[in-house]
């Protein structure tokens, strides 16, 4: 089971909440998925509204909030948008994304760890959403984050885990969780994300957007588990060597 | 202290000695197989299941070696400054119970020794001492560091576990590497080996690299005394503290070290003896374990070892080693702490390893960083 922070999931599905075409197909997918966190945009929640449609949809047990920072551009932005999304969510769990981009909503390095070392200060358990950059991941584990939030791929793309070789690295050195993030367009994807060895995977894009946001939603279910179950019965191998001719080891005879 | 010690705690020397026997030749062809390998494929790579496919690694660890480190071989030569030492270990010719004439450089006596040193043309040197920390504490070790620093790029020691701070000293007047091992991970046989002094306290020594690390230094070395246990599993614990420390020291370097108790040498025997061919297996299982791990083969290893573990994985070498306080100038007669097997002088290594189309490498460090 993964754990982070101070809770337990079951699942290793994580789901966002943007893009569907209705507040009840969200709800639906969600459950069908499986999920047990979902991130929202803070921007999408209206703070004073107790009756506000997304989150009444998200009303479930089964379902730990996790509020995210997306629009903001810097660390000070960050900073107050955690801070509104703490009290209106009850909730200190923060996915920070911090990008100044809003092409290809590429994430700002300095500003999210920045912004990262600030808020564990102040008490959030912050996950980061940041590019596949092994280096920012051990800064961020320095300055205490959750867990680290690489992409696979850009946001929304539906490309797949192009980072592939990265995000090998960061699974392999990282004391925190790994949820690979943004770019996941398959359950394939999903599987093997997991395959390599990622805690959990966020996917949001390819089930929200898909003719049958329901049915994907179990499709990508399925798919996390299965690469989760080959990852922990260790892979068998993919290539043979050749074996040289010339005997390095002769001597020894 | 969030350290190594609630890793290996986890772990029961006998069920891991069991698991690394049972491994059977799918899992060896499995880990050879891989391009990444982790700790399981280790333990097959190092099982006596894995012997049938010493050639095959070892191709495979002089690939990955040549990748990473070209056709060089890395050169440092030791230095020892006292054979002071309050530690009983079983092994060691320096041991207090030894009654042998007790020996500490002088600022003086280290001055001449490094100017021949330094005319034998090295650049990188290892500090040694034994642990007594009237005579050679941190006050001494501090000293001498400065004394030394000018002469050298990069500098080494290998002394009695310190603090972080103590540490911090150091690295602040120029050292860049620690060696310390652990000798064993087996618990009994630590104590056995190690009756008394300070060095019998096992976990403070197990947690040595953690304060290394903390202190922030450049590189660190492992590694056990093979023949005190079964090599096997005491180097799956090697490769597991090193695994950790790669992960949480992450901006360190790391390299290992095979001091292996020879038998009839006139030390103490080996409980566990580890043949040639078995020292090859565990340096090209570290080698295809970790493409970045530096190897250091001393000059324990015999002439005839040395020559060939050249193209099979080792990046560092000795020569012309002295194991013994002013050994080089000031008073060569003086106790060694263990007989040295390759004896042949810098030059003719130089010319051994030249010969096999490799470059000796005597500076790679600028001492300004």
């Amino acid at each position: 089971m993964l754990q982070i922070a101070d809770k337990i999931f079951n699942s290793r599905l994580f789901t966002g909440t943007g893009k569907f075409s209705s507040t009840q197909l969200m709800e639906e997918a969600l459950l069908a998925s499986g999920s047990e966190l979902v991130t929202v945009a803070l921007k999408r929640v209206n703070v004073n509204d107790k009756e506000d449609d997304i989150l009444i949809h998200l009303n479930h047990p089964q379902f730990n909030l996790l509020p995210n920072t997306s629009g903001v551009r810097t660390a000070k932005e960050a900073i107050f948008a955690a801070e509104l999304a703490r009290e209106a969510l009850e909730t200190n769990w923060l996915k920070l994304e911090i990008h100044p981009d809003p092409k290809y909503l590429m994430p700002d390095p300095i500003e999210t760890l920045k912004a990262a070392e600030e808020l564990v200060k102040k008490g959030f358990i912050v996950l980061p959403y940041i590019h596949a950059d092994p280096v920012l991941c051990k800064r961020l584990e320095e300055v205490g984050v959750a867990a680290v939030m690489p992409l696979g791929s850009t946001i929304g793309s539906n490309k797949g885990l192009k980072t592939l070789d990265f995000l090998e690295i960061i699974i392999e050195q990282s004391n925190v969780p790994v949820i690979i993030d943004a770019g996941i367009g398959s359950p394939s994807d999903a599987a093997k994300a997991m395959e390599l060895g990622a805690d959990a995977v966020l996917v949001n894009t390819a089930i929200a957007v898909s003719d049958n946001p329901v049915q994907m939603a179990i499709a990508f279910k399925l798919g996390v588990e299965a690469g989760r179950m080959a990852f922990e019965a260790r892979l068998g191998a993919q290539t043979k060597h050749a074996m040289a001719s010339s005997p390095l080891t002769s001597f020894l005879d | 202290m969030n350290s190594f010690k609630n890793i290996f705690d986890n772990y029961h020397w006998d069920e891991l000695k069991q698991n690394i026997y049972s491994k059977t030749t799918h899992d060896v062809e499995r880990a050879l197989s891989k391009t990444k390998r982790d700790l399981e494929d280790f333990k097959a790579l190092i099982s006596p299941s894995a012997q049938p496919y010493l050639e095959q690694m070892a191709q495979m660890s002089q690939q990955l070696t040549q990748k990473r480190f070209g056709k060089t071989i890395q050169m440092y030569i030791p230095l020892y400054l006292s054979n002071e030492c309050q530690n009983i270990c079983t092994y060691c010719g320096f041991s207090f119970t030894n009654k042998i004439p007790r020996r500490t450089l002088t600022d003086k006596e280290i001055i001449k020794e490094v100017e021949f040193i330094k005319s034998l043309g090295y650049d990188h040197i290892l500090i040694v001492t034994g642990e007594a920390e009237k005579t050679v504490g941190i006050d001494y070790l501090e000293n001498a560091i400065r004394i030394i620093r000018p002469y050298f790029s990069h500098i080494s020691i290998e002394v009695q576990p310190l603090e972080q701070n103590e540490y911090e000293r150091l690295i602040a007047v120029g050292v860049n590497t620690v060696l310390v091992y652990q000798e064993t991970y087996h618990q009994e046989d630590y104590k056995k080996h190690h009756p008394k002094g300070k060095k019998s306290n096992f976990y403070y020594r197990l947690e040595t690299h953690d304060r290394l690390g903390k202190a922030g230094i450049y590189k660190m070395g492992l590694g056990v005394l093979i023949g005190l246990e079964d090599w096997r599993t005491d180097s799956f614990f090697t490769a597991l503290h090193l695994k950790y420390l790669e992960k949480m020291y992450w901006q360190a370097k790391y390299s290992i070290s095979f001091p292996r108790l020879r038998p009839h040498s006139g030390g103490l025997e080996p409980k566990v003896e580890m043949s040639d061919k078995e020292l090859v297996q565990l340096i090209c299982a570290y080698r295809l374990l970790d493409e970045e791990i530096e190897l250091s083969v001393s000059t324990r290893e015999s002439e005839k070892f040395r020559n060939n573990i050249i193209k099979l994985g080792a990046t560092t070498f000795s020569a012309e080693s002295k194991t013994n306080p002013g050994g080089y100038v000031v008073e060569k007669q003086s106790l060694e702490q263990f007989e040295i097997s390759d004896e042949r002088s810098t030059q003719l290594v130089d010319a051994m390893i030249r010969e096999q189309g490799y470059e000796p490498v005597y500076k790679d460090w600028e001492k300004n960083y």
